[in-house]
């Protein structure tokens, strides 16, 4: 089958790589540019292991065709440090013990840094929904949504 | 994964192109790739179209018309389509509604597709390049439909007049146990002229409750008005068995569930 050529944004670098026709973000950011922050868990859409930011949206890596993705600007979460300091998130999941197994941590992160995006200070309410779509079997999502609100009270401290 | 996906700038073009044995339209993806993922070899090449009326909304003089690939997001975020918004939001989490389409939750088979159950209440019309069908037509048909759905169209109700609500054990965020959706028009006297009600997972698609309609008509939204509604709220309903509950679950708290609907 003919290689499709494929040009985006990631993490704030040029990437163009060659896939086959219907080949999945996911599949693509993993085995052919070797981001491996983005999971794959269920490959259905219902466990959020594999969240990435597709031009300021949340998306699912595991059901976006790659090609479909030409010129979009995407974010995972193995670009949120700064040259080795952890992004407030990172910062919060660490301290707050939100990650056990970590399996989830990285589409978690997502989800939670567009909602700081969006909305800097969120209520509880708005974090647990932010989350929705995204499972974890570990923590119970307290730890976790805990996180998400210290990480939006050191971001307004950092800001003020 | 190997799936062959081309693309076209026009619905009539990629209408063409679906014609092809093995073919499957790409919307948000959320229903056609997660079958290619779960290895539904019946789909060996996806099709779509980058026309720009489909991911367009219009709202003028109480009219809508929303396009194909027009993500719940964009709906629940609306500023003309806040009655809506409750029934765009109960689609997935986050991700899922940045993604999923109104053409693709016409398709979505249950225990999915709860903003369909919205617009077979909305009495909806679905558009595709042969003209427009009447969404209960559509819906009873669309296992064999192969014409790309291009956008639905429907009027808005009087502020207050839609109702939607739906059942999760897992909140905020859960496959539906069913949803319903209910347009309803009250005569001066309060006594109910008109209803329309839709539900889902009450059968493998939305269906109408036609005899919960018939028993509101004449009554008061009170609990000894719609009495006769939730009787025969169950009436020519099937109910998917899933894992989500038993059908005989879901026809027991269906009246339950009517009922708080109705009066709230």
């Amino acid at each position: 089958m003919a290689k499709v050529p494929v040009q985006f944004t990631l993490n704030g670098s040029e990437k163009a790589e060659f896939v086959d026709s219907g080949t999945t973000l996911l599949h693509a950011l993993r085995d052919k540019i070797g981001d491996t922050s983005p999971k794959g868990g269920c490959h259905q859409g219902t466990c959020g292991a594999c969240s990435v930011i597709i031009d300021g949206e949340l998306r699912l890596s595991c059901l976006t065709l790659a090609e479909t993705c030409d010129g979009a600007v995407i974010s995972t979460t193995s670009g949120l440090s700064d040259s080795g300091v952890l992004h407030p998130l990172q910062r919060a999941f660490l301290d707050t013990f939100a990650t056990q197994c970590g399996f989830c941590t990285p589409g978690m992160i997502m989800a939670a840094k567009v909602l700081l995006d969006h909305t800097p200070n969120p209520s509880r309410d708005e974090v647990v929904e932010a989350l929705s779509g995204n499972i974890c079997r570990c923590t119970g999502y307290e730890p976790i949504i805990q996180a998400v609100l210290t990480a939006a009270r050191s971001n307004s401290q950092n800001a003020a | 994964m190997a799936l062959a996906l081309q693309t076209f700038a026009t619905v009539n073009d990629a209408n063409a192109a679906l014609k092809a044995a093995g073919t499957r339209y790409l919307g948000g993806g959320t229903l056609v790739v997660r079958a290619a993922n779960e290895g539904d070899v019946s789909v060996s090449g996806l099709i779509r179209s980058t026309e720009p009326s489909l991911s367009t909304i219009a709202v003028a003089g109480g009219k809508v018309r929303i396009g194909a690939s027009v993500t719940m997001a964009a709906i629940a975020r609306h500023p003309d389509l806040g009655a809506l918004a409750k029934a765009a939001r109960a689609v997935g989490g986050p991700a899922i509604r940045n993604m999923a389409t109104v053409g693709g939750n016409l398709f979505a088979p249950a225990p999915y597709g709860d903003f369909a159950v919205a617009l077979l209440a909305l009495d909806a019309t679905v558009s595709t390049d042969d003209g427009e069908t009447p969404i209960e037509t559509f819906l009873a048909s669309r296992d064999g439909s192969r014409a790309i759905v291009t956008s639905v169209g429907f009027t808005l109700p009087p502020q207050g007049g839609f109702r939607f609500l739906k059942v999760s054990r897992v909140k905020p965020k859960g496959i539906s146990v069913l949803s319903i959706a209910a347009v309803l028009k009250q005569s001066p006297d309060g006594t109910v002229a008109s209803a329309r009600i839709a539900l889902g997972c009450m059968a493998d698609r939305p269906v109408r409750a036609g005899a919960a309609e018939r028993a509101l008509l004449g009554r008061t939204l009170t609990a000894d008005g719609i009495a006769p509604a939730l009787a025969a709220a169950s009436d020519g309903t099937s109910p998917i068995t899933d894992p989500i509950a038993s059908a005989w679950y879901r026809n027991e708290v269906l009246p339950v569930h009517l009922g708080r609907l109705l009066l709230a």
